[in-house]
């Protein structure tokens, strides 16, 4: 191709084209802030190589793909995240979902059991059961599945400062059922890093939550092979407001930093890294997301081979689970969000996603209903089965928009790591709150166009109804939950050996003060039908409470 | 809550929050009630001692506040604490920010933490900080520990607050030669270098040391440099100790009253400023606009048309 | 200098969410308030002892996990407690138009939820702050 004449020929194109047709008044720029030209040409990708940049899907450096068939050999799990009220009734809904066609089960927990309290604890007040299931105990993790056989489901727990804790509960039922293991099959986020800088579910300090976490490492690459202890999230990152771009770079960054400090503590890269999962949003611009899924791959393969010597492919892989973007959805005409939640869960499909959870339309207002729930469940089945988009590995790759965008995300997200590593390092930039401060900015700016009227929300800004109360159902969360699970609580503490139990959390606190392996304790402390409240307050004890470092707003 | 003098200002001298914080308020606001409070209090000020902390943005003041806190609260002192933050001179607003980096202070209910926003003063200090100082003083408050960011001149004006000024700086910041600059190493007199477990801290506090011994015009023992890493609670006793010595060697040699005498005169200088500000820039002191008028045709000079004013001010008997 | 509105920012319970509260307190500083942002995971207690303190004329709470029953309710407790009854109690986040009826019973403001014009919200505290005794303390002249 003669990219001169080609050169000549384009600018003549853009000044007739400027001549004769005149842009609407509108915000041409993805949500990241970067204009979109009108036309995108073999220009905007000079010194392409097909073999360099993209490759073949299921081979390095899989911008195409982490599988050589894609979606032909095996869809995508649909793993809707949920989970409310005491583990029975999770229980029921789960059964639910399953029955409709779930492929995987994912937990979402309550906040008293994300940050490491029991459900009657004081600090626990108005919280259980409001946002996700409360877990206090081995016997509500076994409540939680029952009738469900943990050998033959995978399972997604969202949950990070008390992680070690819950999947130590979650094992151990597993060893109650019989099942081995080794047979286990799931994911634990577990991903501290994000949370000091998005999503502030903590509980110890980066240092003691960084040690739990290359325990589990180590535990899982050994005893429970089959299961990803880490799922290194965007989510949250982009939720909190990032754009893109930032979600790509600081995921990554945190990443690499885990892959860093496994192999401080004397592991080998191949023994753990094939066991990183992702976790990416899905947000609206519907090209810049499937661009960002496919740097990231890039980005990640290259620097697991090349800068850190990995040699088992698997290393070099980015397996990622997506959810479609909370925070783009509206509470007003809650229907439309249906709508958006399907053109972004279509984005994370052709951006290659192995998982996807798809958000249900009543979530701006409560915890979706059993109906919305379904309707979220049929988007994805939709796009399986009646699109067409599932026969091809990587269909818009090639495509001159996209992989100009790739290129632009992946710039982006090298230029992102050299300012952290100017900084010091991943945990020196979150204690000096430069992820946060650059993320709260992305946020103001964005919500200032939105203001400004810039950038249009149908139904917010544009085609506004009058609110004539809602006309859709919603799930109404109440407090009984709270006195349930108190009653589940004491029950456990009565039935429990009790000496059994204050054996397991005496030894867990020596080990703790030490440097071994804490998992084979934490799974002690579960068979004994410790709380978690009683471990976590064990562990901040010796480790210490994390607290909000000071920083500008 | 109830809004009448009596019941505030007998709130007030049991330490009761609510009447504290809403005579600070009143004196924000300069409530035309606040002078009657000042008179009935003002006989029961200078108790307390009041210690200024400053320095450049970032060198953890706060966390070293919150430490110092309990410090002087396990000593038995009553301790308040006032955070200074800058208000916008675009939107008159402000993000008070220093209160959640001393989140933890909340739960001694003795101690008292009031943010208050410089609101146009240009100084580090708002206009009615010295009022809440006498406010929180008259209270029985032992220690009034006041919190502000010491760029520009700012960290003047506290000097000018208070009895003993701290002065907090960071090896990172580069802020050796700041210091210099700011004149912040004219006005303090204890230097704390916090974060001293970064790289430079040995360095800075050399540094430091160095400087100290060139300034000149100051009386009395050069001031100390001490080491802290807050967030730990490292030096936090030294600290203490080094404020308490200080405060002593004060009392011991009259300094401290010659100091508090020269604070007051200030004190006096700035309200009377304010005051005949105010003055002129009342509606009721028609008569300037032709003075303006004249000035703006330059007719007459800027000085000369202000020593009229000063007259004619004279010459009504208006006193302000 | 006219009166300044002054506004406790807060974060009760043990969500982490900070988006909504982080904009919204930039929007009031950026429409002349003075703001204290309460940082994260506070007790209701910790907050009324923040709003005593600051003075303040206003108190919004962000709630985004589902206890603002409970959460509410127990701030409403302290401030009767405490003697505080000229303070708007406002707030946002996720809360069902049948908890709205409620809080509103127990003498909570209006809530605001997500996709809230920050505008709105600054409109809805000065009208309430025009209209309240709290207006009437005149800024010295």
């Amino acid at each position: 191709m003669d990219l001169g004449h080609l050169q000549q020929e384009y600018e003549r194109w853009k000044a007739r084209a400027q001549e004769h047709s005149k842009d609407r008044d509108e915000l041409m720029e993805t949500l990241s802030g970067h204009p979109n030209q009108p036309l995108y040409t073999p220009l905007d990708v000079p010194g392409f190589d097909y073999e360099r940049d993209l490759g073949f899907p299921g081979e390095f450096p899989f911008t195409r793909g982490v599988r050589y068939n894609m979606y032909r050999g095996r869809l995508w799990t649909m793993r809707q995240f949920s989970g409310y009220g005491t583990p029975k009734e999770t229980n029921r809904r789960y059964h639910y979902l399953l029955e409709h066609g779930q492929t995987g089960l994912s937990v979402a927990f309550d906040f008293p059991t994300l940050m490491g309290y029991d459900s009657d604890s004081s600090r626990s007040l108005g919280e259980v059961g409001k946002c996700g299931v409360a877990v206090d105990s081995l016997r509500d993790m076994e409540t939680l599945f029952e009738g469900i056989p943990l050998d033959k489901i995978s399972t997604s727990m969202t949950i990070n400062g008390p992680a070690a804790v819950i999947f130590a509960f979650y094992v151990a039922a597993a060893e109650n059922q019989g099942v081995d293991p080794k047979q286990i099959r799931g994911t634990l986020q577990n991903d501290i890093l994000k949370e000091y800088v998005a999503q502030h579910a903590w509980c110890f300090p980066p240092g003691p939550a960084l040690r739990l976490i290359t325990d589990l490492m180590a535990y899982c690459a050994e005893h429970v092979p089959q299961w990803n202890p880490i799922s290194i999230s965007g989510y949250h990152i982009r939720e909190a407001g990032s754009t893109a771009g930032q979600e790509l770079a600081f995921t990554l960054a945190n990443g690499l930093e885990y892959v860093r400090r496994g192999i401080a503590a004397g592991m080998d890269v191949d023994s753990f890294a094939p066991r990183l999962s992702f976790f990416w949003d899905c947000h609206q611009d519907f090209f810049e997301e499937i661009a960002k899924m496919r740097a990231g791959r890039r980005i990640w393969a290259r620097e697991l081979r090349d800068t850190f010597g990995a040699k088992d492919p698997r290393s070099w892989l980015v397996r990622f689970h997506t959810q479609t973007a909370g925070c783009s959805l509206t509470a007003q005409q809650p229907e439309n969000n249906i709508v958006r939640t399907a053109f972004e869960a279509l984005a994370a499909v052709l951006g290659g996603t192995q998982s996807l959870h798809t958000n249900a339309m009543d979530e701006t207002l409560s915890l979706p209903t059993e109906k919305a729930a379904k309707i979220a469940l049929r988007t994805q089945q939709i796009i399986a089965h009646e699109l067409g988009v599932t026969h091809t590995a990587d269909p818009l790759g090639g495509s001159y928009y996209v992989e100009a965008l790739t290129n632009r995300l992946e710039k982006e997200a090298y230029a992102a790591f050299k300012q952290i590593e100017e900084r010091g390092g991943v945990v020196p930039c979150i204690e000096k709150g430069w992820f946060q401060a650059e993320i709260a900015e992305s946020a103001r700016k964005y919500q200032a166009e939105i203001e400004a009227d810039k950038r249009v929300i149908v139904g917010v800004n544009a085609h506004v109804e009058e609110e004539k109360g809602l006309e859709i159902p919603t799930l109404y969360i109440d407090d009984s939950s709270e006195k349930t699970q108190a009653e589940n609580l004491a029950r456990v503490r009565a039935e429990r050996d009790e000496r059994q139990a204050l054996a397991a959390i005496s030894d867990l606190r020596k080990a703790a003060e030490g440097t071994e392996n804490l998992v084979p304790h934490l799974l002690r402390c579960a068979h004994a039908y410790c709380t978690e409240g009683e471990i976590i307050g064990t562990l901040k004890g010796v480790f210490g409470e994390y607290h909000e470092p000071a920083f500008s707003l | 809550m109830k809004e009448d003098l009596e019941t505030l200002i007998a709130g007030l001298e049991r330490r009761h929050a609510g009447s504290v914080a809403r005579l600070i308020s009143w004196a924000e606001n300069r409530d035309p009630r606040i002078g009657e409070v000042l008179r009935r209090v003002y006989p029961r000020t200078g108790r307390g001692f009041r210690l200024g902390i400053t320095g450049p943005p970032g060198g953890g003041k706060s966390t070293l506040i919150t430490r110092l806190a309990k410090a002087l609260r396990a000593q038995g002192e009553r301790v308040a604490v006032v955070a200074v933050d800058p208000t916008s001179p675009f939107t008159g607003g402000a993000l008070l920010g220093d209160r959640y980096r001393m989140i933890e202070l909340c739960e001694d209910p003795e101690i008292f933490v009031r943010s208050m926003a410089t609101r146009g003063s240009l100084g580090g200090l708002a206009a009615a900080s010295e009022e809440a100082l006498d406010l929180l003083d008259a209270a029985g408050f032992t220690y009034l520990l006041v919190e502000t960011v010491g760029v520009g001149q700012s960290e003047l004006d506290i000097a000018r607050a208070t009895d003993t000024t701290v002065v907090v700086l960071v090896p990172e910041s580069g802020d050796g030669i700041q210091a210099m600059k700011a004149g912040l190493m004219e006005i303090g007199d204890i230097f704390v270098v916090n974060k001293a477990d970064r790289e430079g801290a040995n360095r800075l506090v050399s540094d430091l040391r160095s400087m100290l011994r060139l300034r000149t015009g100051q009386e009395g023992p050069r001031p100390q440099v001490l080491t802290t890493v807050a967030t730990r609670g490292d030096g936090v006793p030294e600290l203490v100790e080094a404020v308490a010595t200080h405060r002593r060697d004060l009392e011991e040699s009259g300094a401290l009253e010659a100091h508090r005498r020269s604070v007051l005169k200030q004190r006096l200088l700035g309200e009377a400023r304010r005051e005949l500000l105010e003055h002129l820039e009342r509606d009721e002191d028609e008569g300037w606009e032709d003075l303006l008028d004249r000035l703006a045709r330059r007719e007459v000079t800027p000085h000369d048309a202000a020593k009229s004013m000063m007259e004619r001010l004279a010459i009504s008997g208006k006193a302000p | 200098m006219e009166r300044k509105i002054r506004v406790l920012v807060g974060k009760p319970g043990l969500d982490g969410h900070d988006r909504g509260a982080k904009v919204v307190a930039a929007a009031l500083r950026d429409a002349g308030m003075e703001v204290v942002y309460s940082g994260l995971h506070q007790t209701p207690e910790a907050l009324v002892t923040m709003a005593v303190q600051e003075d303040v004329d206003v108190i919004a709470l962000s709630i985004l996990s589902g206890a603002h029953m409970a959460l509410f309710g127990r701030l409403m407790e302290l401030l009767k407690a405490q003697g505080v009854d000229d303070v708007l109690v406002t707030g946002g986040g996720i809360i069902p138009d049948q908890d709205m009826d409620a809080l509103t019973k127990l003498g909570v403001g209006k809530l605001f939820g997500p996709g809230t014009p920050t505008g709105e919200i600054v409109k809805y505290i000065r009208t309430w702050f025009a209209g309240s005794g709290r207006a009437g303390q005149k800024a010295g002249a």
